[in-house]
């Protein structure tokens, strides 16, 4: 099963992961603010990640991390 | 077991970057490069002058700051003081394709054995939205506020096709980190670049292509899009030299 871990506070919700994800499991926090002022991202529904670490490659401030 | 986690050769300062800015995924994969070869500890960074003038706070290797262009000949007089250090520029096009043109051009020529990551946008990023040398036919920017008129302001400069015309370099590539595939191919580009300098072999160039979000008015995603649909068919990706591929 994969796990994956944000660093919520670096996070700048530019959206790329969001995008990045084959399965659409990413969104954009709609009540949450981080220190940075911006809504992080968070994941919907951790069963169905598959682990592929797209999200992570395509996050440009390297937040994400991948476990499998 | 990790897949994926933030390679060692970045420090743990947060990036300045604006959100959604491909800097951040280009740092990376020179990062993940250092680290999969094994190199952090005798690699020096040259940090150019534009949006990656703070480069040096984020790799954990040795770097200098180069006045603006000058990085390729700051990286030589570092190269042949130091042979046996791994050398890099990281540069923009603004400080690549403009000021540093002569610098490039002639590191080039004379096969300096560098690693220079050039990363196109086409636009002047820091400076808030110029005209860049690499600027497209009709984009609108700061100072070409009705689009680029190709009859005024010339054309865009194709750097890898430029250097692909010298004997010097010994591998020119031009890569895009828009999507992920693309983004594993720039990372397996890079990675080259720094072997052939270990190998000795002599100047390589990376030309990543890259957006602006915040200067060409998008939202990251839509900027993402805007470079498939515009950049790429003016900068066509692929491999412009080899030299170790011309000689077999």
């Amino acid at each position: 099963m994969a796990k994956l871990t944000f660093e919520t506070d670096l996070c700048k919700g530019c959206g790329l992961c969001v995008n990045a994800c084959p399965k659409n499991l990413l969104v954009l926090s709609k009540d949450k603010i981080n220190l940075k002022g911006h809504s992080p991202v968070e994941i919907t529904d951790e069963a169905a990640c598959i682990g592929c670490a797209s999200c992570a490659i395509m996050c440009p401030d390297c937040i994400i991390t991948v476990e499998r | 077991m990790k897949v994926f986690e933030k390679p060692k050769a970045l420090t743990d300062a947060p990036f300045h970057y604006c959100p959604g800015c491909t800097h951040g995924i280009i740092h990376r994969l020179v990062a993940e490069a250092i680290d999969e070869l094994g190199i952090e500890g005798k690699t020096i960074g040259v940090a150019p002058v534009g949006c990656a003038v703070m480069a040096y706070n984020y790799f954990a290797c040795d770097m200098i700051e180069a006045a603006h262009g000058r990085a390729p000949a700051v990286a030589t007089g570092v190269k042949r003081s130091c042979p046996d250090n791994i050398v890099f520029t990281y540069q923009g096009d603004g400080d690549l394709a403009s000021i540093g043109m002569a610098e490039t051009v002639h590191s080039a020529a004379r096969n300096e054995n560098i690693t220079v990551i050039f990363v196109n946008n086409a636009i002047y990023g820091m400076t808030g939205g110029q005209m860049a040398p690499t600027s497209l036919p009709g984009q609108v920017t700061q100072t070409s506020p009705y689009g680029r008129d190709v009859n005024h302001c010339g054309y865009p400069v194709k750097v890898c096709e430029m250097l692909a015309q010298l004997e010097g370099p010994e591998y020119l590539e031009r890569v895009a980190v828009n999507n992920v595939a693309n983004i594993r191919k720039a990372g397996k580009a890079i990675k080259k670049a720094f072997e052939n300098q270990i190998n000795k072999k002599g100047f390589s160039l990376i030309e990543v292509v890259s957006t602006c979000p915040t200067n060409w008015g998008m939202k990251p995603t839509d900027a993402l899009k805007w470079l498939d649909e515009n950049m790429l068919p003016y900068y066509p990706l692929g491999v412009y030299k080899d030299r170790s591929k011309e000689e077999k």
